[in-house]
Formats: structure tokens, sequence, C-alpha cells
């Protein structure tokens, strides 16, 4: 440690009513370091950064750049102090081009011409391919995150924090990723990663320093760490992983064939001829990068988005041309992404979001009146028999955290008992022990013989629920492939939209053996 | 027929110079992000303000000026309220023209029908004069110029600079602009401001130099005619003076119309502002490729700035 710190924060704390996001905060980053910040979501990671950022003040303890005090009141004067940051949902504005968007996030942006060509320069130095005239919103989100990091590299900043990188990323574009980050710390950046992927952190971190509840609960160096160890750290205590009850598949319960959806908005993915079957008793697990066509397709599957009947089809009951309400009535229930605003309205009571879904199947209303006696109790029966922790259900879905509403959402759907149940994102931004939950959840529906498909981006999670599994791209699905034996590798290569997929087999075979 | 082409482009250019002013201002707010129903009571109140300050100081100049600051402190009331105490867009336009249209009658009480000084014309009459190009070109009041430069310095500053890019960010996506550092409220109540100042200049030119008279509710709906063609233009500067010509042209064009005995019913040509703009909207909104790309993406959205 006789190297001078670049950063160094000492003792931060940060309160907001109700919670305290950081108490007394202490760790330095020291130059060329590739230094983690590793907690689960609500650990005050984010706070933390935000300080850093000049986004947010804290309330007490100080923070030091190269020794001298450092207390930016905005960003600006961060960016001024060679800070630079790639936000985990990037800050980007579709309707204008790379070239613009990068120079919206720069003190002094040249002129555009100078600036497209600064970005060729650049993007070329540390392969991270970007054309500067392209719309933001039709690159993909690995290709959104390169315009981010080239944002921040034409500042030639002496930190660069980058909030949770890989979440969006299929593990081809991470290898690429981590490549230029490690060629940045060869040449002297320090770099802040924050995460909760363990394995990303050992494969490319020096130092990490572990976050739960707000305060600093420990450090180590990632390499000479296992991942169950930083795990435990993390989490408090050790996690079981859901088990499987090994359900025999029975026949098919959802149909799918030949669906193409052309999408609602002009950034949206057409869906191409989507061919799924489902099995009773399969939890059959559809990855992708976000923005491969996952909303459009859980929006054909729940009926928000109506086809022709027959590419749909229901136990034999032809239903692409039905609405949600006819397709719950039949057992086909749906959990979507957004959960304020999608999967639930924010400011109604958890009593009135159990009623938006649960009203034909629960027989909650009469005569057009409702029942609400009974539409309490099942909302309490869910509260029950999910551990959501809230004060009642007369709370509003707004002031759950993610993790607890997330177990609300999902429960209200599986308490129906479902015959097929369509999640997407199940576990998105839920802390470690809510999302063991509900992944258990989901195996054990698929154990009492519904249909499960879980539509996510986090590949783990895929492999740990799915017996099947395939990979969206642009509106495409690729192959069914059985979970078990799949490697990384493959996945990728399947998330990618490699075509030959037979190729792989083999040589997945050949490895194997 | 006894309509003469060259007095109906003339006409058409002054009836049209007041939703002019107030579109290309609104066309600003709403790039920012900001939708402010209130376009009408600003105009309204510029109208007011425009003719009793003409009439008691004798100068339109001074009139003019009355009712920009007018149009101005009207939409800073709207500014304060949606920007700083986050009340809902819609409603709070709403009143703000219920507000003006009252307020315009409470002090414009005992002036209708006084007289005013004569406006000033920019140019010598001699080129006024000049056949068929001196009444369309050269017969008009300055503001009336005015407003095309507006038309031309808002296209210019929104496509070309530095400040025009920020502004289309902001009212892009607000919470990354936020997160860029972007001071989300004062870009917004700026433009507010200056959304309120061209209305009310519009206003004030139509009590000034178009009617040139002051008449309870003398707007008549020009600003909502205003906001339809912030629409109807999606959001292009030069559309938008296309659009207020347009708009302009079957106002002018239907008093003579009428004059000249022509047996199209008054309001089938009262109400094709609305419904043409009906139309755009309905084929903008079923044309989900790029066209829709201009409608400002958190417009209407309410900011709020949380750490």
């Amino acid at each position: 440690m006789s190297q001078t710190a670049l950063l160094s924060i000492k003792g931060i704390t940060k309160a907001y009513p109700g919670v305290v996001a950081n108490s007394d905060v202490s760790f330095d980053i020291l130059p060329g370091e590739v230094h983690a910040l590793l907690g689960e979501n609500g650990a005050g990671k984010s706070t933390l950064v935000k300080m850093i950022y000049g986004l947010v003040r804290p309330d007490s303890g100080t923070m030091e750049m190269n020794g001298t005090p450092y207390t930016p009141t905005e960003p600006r004067a961060a960016r001024a102090s060679g800070v630079a940051m790639v936000f985990q949902h990037f800050s980007l504005f579709e309707a204008l081009n790379v070239a613009e968007n990068i120079s919206l996030g720069m003190e002094n942006p040249p002129a555009q011409r100078d600036l497209a060509r600064q970005i060729r320069e650049v993007s070329e130095a540390y392969g991270l391919p970007l054309d500067p005239d392209r719309l933001v919103g039709d690159l993909s989100a690995g290709e959104r995150q390169r315009v981010e990091i080239i944002r921040c590299l034409l500042q030639d900043p002496k930190l660069l924090v980058m909030d949770e990188p890989t979440s969006v990323l299929t593990p081809q574009e991470v290898e690429i990723l981590f490549h230029t980050l490690r060629k940045l710390s060869s040449e002297g950046t320090s770099i802040l990663y924050i995460s909760h992927k363990l394995e990303e952190i050992r494969a490319l971190c020096d130092e990490a320093t572990i976050l739960r509840l707000g305060k600093v609960v420990g450090k180590c160096t990632p390499r000479d760490t296992s991942a169950a160890e930083m795990a435990e750290m993390m989490v408090g205590k050790s996690l079981a992983s859901p088990a499987r009850v090994n359900a025999d598949m029975g026949e098919v319960v959802l149909k799918v064939a030949g669906l193409s959806v052309e999408p609602a908005t002009p950034f949206g993915t057409p869906l191409r001829h989507v061919g799924i079957e489902l099995h009773a008793g399969e939890v059959l697990g559809i990855g992708g990068v976000a923005g491969n066509g996952q909303d459009e397709l859980l929006a054909a599957l729940s009926g928000e988005v109506t086809t022709a009947p027959g590419t749909v089809v229901l136990n034999r009951v032809p239903i692409g041309d039905t609405g949600p309400n006819d397709r719950r009535a039949l057992g086909l229930l749906c959990a979507p992404e957004e959960r304020l605003g999608h999967a639930a309205a924010p400011d109604m009571s958890l009593i009135e979001n159990a009623l938006l879904t649960a009203r034909q199947r629960k027989g909650l209303d009469r005569s057009g009146f409702v029942d609400w006696r009974a539409t309490r109790a099942y909302a309490e029966e869910v509260i029950q028999a999910f551990d959501v922790r809230t004060p009642g259900p007369d709370n509003a879905a707004r002031a759950l955290s993610g993790g607890n509403l997330q177990k609300f959402v999902i429960g209200r759907e599986i308490l129906q008992d479902p015959k097929v149940l369509v999640v997407n994102q199940p576990t998105w931004g839920v802390d470690a022990s809510a999302a063991a939950a509900i992944r258990q959840a989901i195996l054990d529906l698929a154990g009492q013989g519904a249909g499960v498909i879980v539509i996510s981006q986090d590949l783990d999670e895929l492999l740990e629920v799915a017996d099947n599994f395939c990979a969206l791209n642009e509106g495409r699905l690729s192959n069914l492939r059985a979970t078990k034996g799949l490697t990384m590798e493959t996945i990728g290569l399947m998330l990618g939209g490699a075509h030959d997929m037979h190729d792989l087999d083999e040589e997945a075979l050949h490895a194997d053996a | 027929m006894g309509i003469d082409p060259v007095t109906v482009i003339a006409a058409l250019i002054v009836a049209s110079t007041p939703i002019l002013l107030a579109a290309i201002g609104e066309m600003v707010v709403e790039k920012t992000g900001v939708l402010n129903l209130g376009v009408e009571g600003m105009m309204v109140t510029g109208a007011v303000m425009g003719f009793v300050t003409t009439v008691e100081t004798g100068s339109p100049t001074l009139g003019f000026v009355a009712g920009m600051a007018s149009g101005m402190a009207l939409s800073l009331i709207f500014g304060l309220l949606t920007q700083l105490l986050l009340s809902n867009q819609v409603a709070t336009g709403l009143a703000l023209t219920l507000f003006g249209l009252g307020l315009s009658a409470l002090l414009g009480v005992g002036y209708p029908g006084a007289t005013l000084p004569p406006v000033a014309d920019p140019f010598p009459a001699a080129m006024a004069d000049i056949p068929v190009l001196g009444p369309i070109l050269f017969g008009h009041s300055l503001v009336t110029y005015l407003s095309v430069v507006l038309v031309a310095a808002v296209w210019f500053v929104l496509g070309f600079t530095r400040t025009g890019l920020i502004i289309r960010a902001v009212g892009e996506n607000h919470d990354a602009a936020h997160a860029l550092g972007y001071k989300v409220i004062r870009i917004r109540l700026m433009a507010i401001m200056f959304g309120g100042a061209c209305a009310g200049l519009g206003g004030a030119f139509l009590s000034i130099v178009r009617v040139q008279n002051w008449v309870d509710g003398m707007t008549a709906g020009a600003g909502w005619i205003a906001l339809a063609l912030v629409v109807f233009a999606s959001w292009k500067p030069w559309r938008v003076l296309l659009g207020a010509y347009l708009f302009g042209g079957i106002t002018a064009l239907q008093l003579r119309l009428q004059a000249a005995g022509i047996s199209i019913p008054v309001e089938i040509l009262s109400m094709s502002p609305y419904v043409i703009t009906i139309l755009v909207l309905v084929i903008m909104s079923s044309d989900r490729s790029r066209a829709a790309l201009n409608a400002p993406a958190a417009l209407g959205k309410v900011f709020h700035a949380t750490g």
C-alpha cells in the first residue's frame, strides 16, 4: 500500500427518510486498479456511486482524490476531476444519433465532424466498433453500452465507474468488454466495477469491497477468494439452490406456431415465425439479450397483442385471437417484466392489484360487483404464501421493494393454479434470497404439472430452473436444446443468432468426450 | 369570382402571424418535453395587455413588449406549478387558458373601441405599391417579419447548436439528461417562458395590427389551432410555418368566399384546420415508423429528480 490512492472514501454516510443507504463506508481505489463493489440490490452500491459522481451529496464523511478533498456538487464537477460513469440503465437518447449522444456527455465537445472522427478512432483502438451516425434507438444493448463507454473514454478519465455493466450483454460481449477494461487498467485508468455477479468479479477485479445493508462487511482479493465465500459475505447467509422436483413431462399444453408480430413502437422488435411446444410439467427457458423480442413475445402470449387464432393453441383450443381475460379463463397466466405499471398498478393497493388478474379464476366478483372480502383474503393468501414483506394488503404496490412486489406479482399468478405460466425476467432487480424463493416457486408449479415459460436475460437463472432452453435473437426463436449439458459458449452462440446449431452440437459432444 | 389572389396571400400572411408565433413558441416548449395547453390563455392576455398598453402609451412597440411580458408572466405561473410543484400539465394548461380568458376580460373593461395609433411599416410605402410582390412581401408589420426570422432561428438552434441538442435531449429522456448533469427544470422553465412570450406577442399582434381593437375572447381558438399546428407539423419548424400559412389561408379565404357569395358553408371551412389536424394525428399514430419519432418522447411526463 505504498501507492497513494486515486480515490479514497472515508466514512461516508447517507440516509434517506426511513432507510440508511450508506453507513460509514470507507475504501480506497488505487491507480490502475479494477476495484469491485459487490453487494445485493439495495445494499447501497448505487447511492455510493451517485455520490462519487456528484448526483447525491453525502450526509457525512469525506472523499479524497489524489490526496486532495473531492466534493463534487454535480456530475460536471465529477467529470472535470476525471471521473466518468457508465450507467446501469443507459442514460442515452434513442431519437438522437451516436455522436449527438456522446457530445451531450462531454464538457467541451468538438464540432460534430471532429467528434465523429474521434469516435471512430477510439472505437477502433479499444475494439468497440461503432458508427457515429446511427440512431441509438436502432442499436443493440451491447452497442448502446459501447456508446456510453466511448463517451467516457473520450474524456480521458482517471476513474471509470461501471454500474452492473454486464447485465444486458451476451457472454461474448462480456469478453469484449473485459478485454477493453483490462486494456484500460493496464494504461493506468482505475475502474470501479459494480456487480453482484461473482464469477465476473473473480475474472476481472483486483480488489473487492463488499457492501451489505449500507455497510462495508468485508474486503477481499477476488482471485484468491471463492465465489461461495464472497456470496456468503454479500448475502450474510448461505443460500440453498432451488431443488428441482423431477416431474415427468406430460402432453403438449401450449403450442405456438408461425407467430409473427409487428412491434408496437418504432424501436420494438418484430417476432418472426416463432414456434414453441410446451409440455405439462416443463420449464422452458427463453434466453436473449434485452430488446430481441422478449416484450413482444410476452404480449403475444398474454393476449395483449392478438394474432391469427391458430398461432397460439392452449390445450387444443386456438386462442391467438382472444384477449388476456379469455386466456386467463382457460388457464394461461402471465407476469410481465415491468413490475410497476405493467404487472402491477403502482398506486393501487395490493388488494386491488390482486383483483386485477385474479378476478375470474378466483371468482372475486358477483354480477359485476367486487367481492372485497374475498379479494382481501386472496391478497393476504398471496402475501402469506410468498412471504411478501409488507405492513398489509392495503399498501400501495409502489411502496413495496422490488423483490417483495415481484414475489407478490408472481405469487398472485401461481396461486391461481395456472395451466401455463409465462414470466418475463422473474428475478430482475430482486435480491438473492427473494430470487431463490421465486425460482423455487416456479419449479414447484412445474412439479404440479403446469407448463412454465421463463423469459430471462439471466443465463444462470435459466440454467438453474429450465428443462429446455432456446434463445431469442432479433425476434427469431432458436431450436430447442435440453438445458442439461449446455455450455455457456454454446448459449452465447445461440444468443448471438448462430444459425447452424448442428455443428455446434457436434463440437459440444466432442468437447464433453 | 371576385377574389384577388394577391390580397388573399397578403391577408393570409397577416392572419397567420399570431398562430405562427404562438405555435413556434409552443413547439420549443414541447421539444423540451412540456405540454402547455394554456396557449389560448397566454395569447388572449397578450392581446389585451398589448392593446391597453398601446392605447395608454401611444406606442405599439411598448404594446408588443407588454404583450410578450404578460404572456411570459402567465407561462411562468404554469412553469412554477408544473415544474416545481409537479402539478399535472394538462390540467394546469387548461386552467391557464380559462384564467387567461377571465383575466383578459377583466383587464380589458372599457377598452373595446378605443382608437390605436397606427403601426409604422418597416418598408417605405413605395415598395408596398410594387404590383403583386409589394403587398405580399413589403406590406407587413415588423412583427410579421420577426415571426419568420424566429422560425429560421428556432430551426437553426434546434438542429445545429449545442443548446438545441440539449433542448432535444431533455425532451427525449429527462432522466438521462439529469443523470448527465443537465438542469432539466431550469431548461424547461426557460423554454416555457419563451413559449409564453411568443404566445403573448402573437396575441398582441392580433389586437394591435390585425383587428386593431379589443374584444373579449378575441383570440377565438387561435391558441388551440397553434397547439394543433405543432402536432400537424410533427415538431418541425418549417412545417409549422407551412401549416400556419395553410390554416391562416383557410381563414383568410373563408372571409372572402363568404363575401363573394360562394356557397360553401362557413362552418366547414372553419372546422377544416381541426379536421386536418385530427387526420394528421391519425396518420401519425397509425404509422409506427420514423414519422412518429419527432414527437419528444418525454412529452407531458412529470420529471421528478430522485438524487
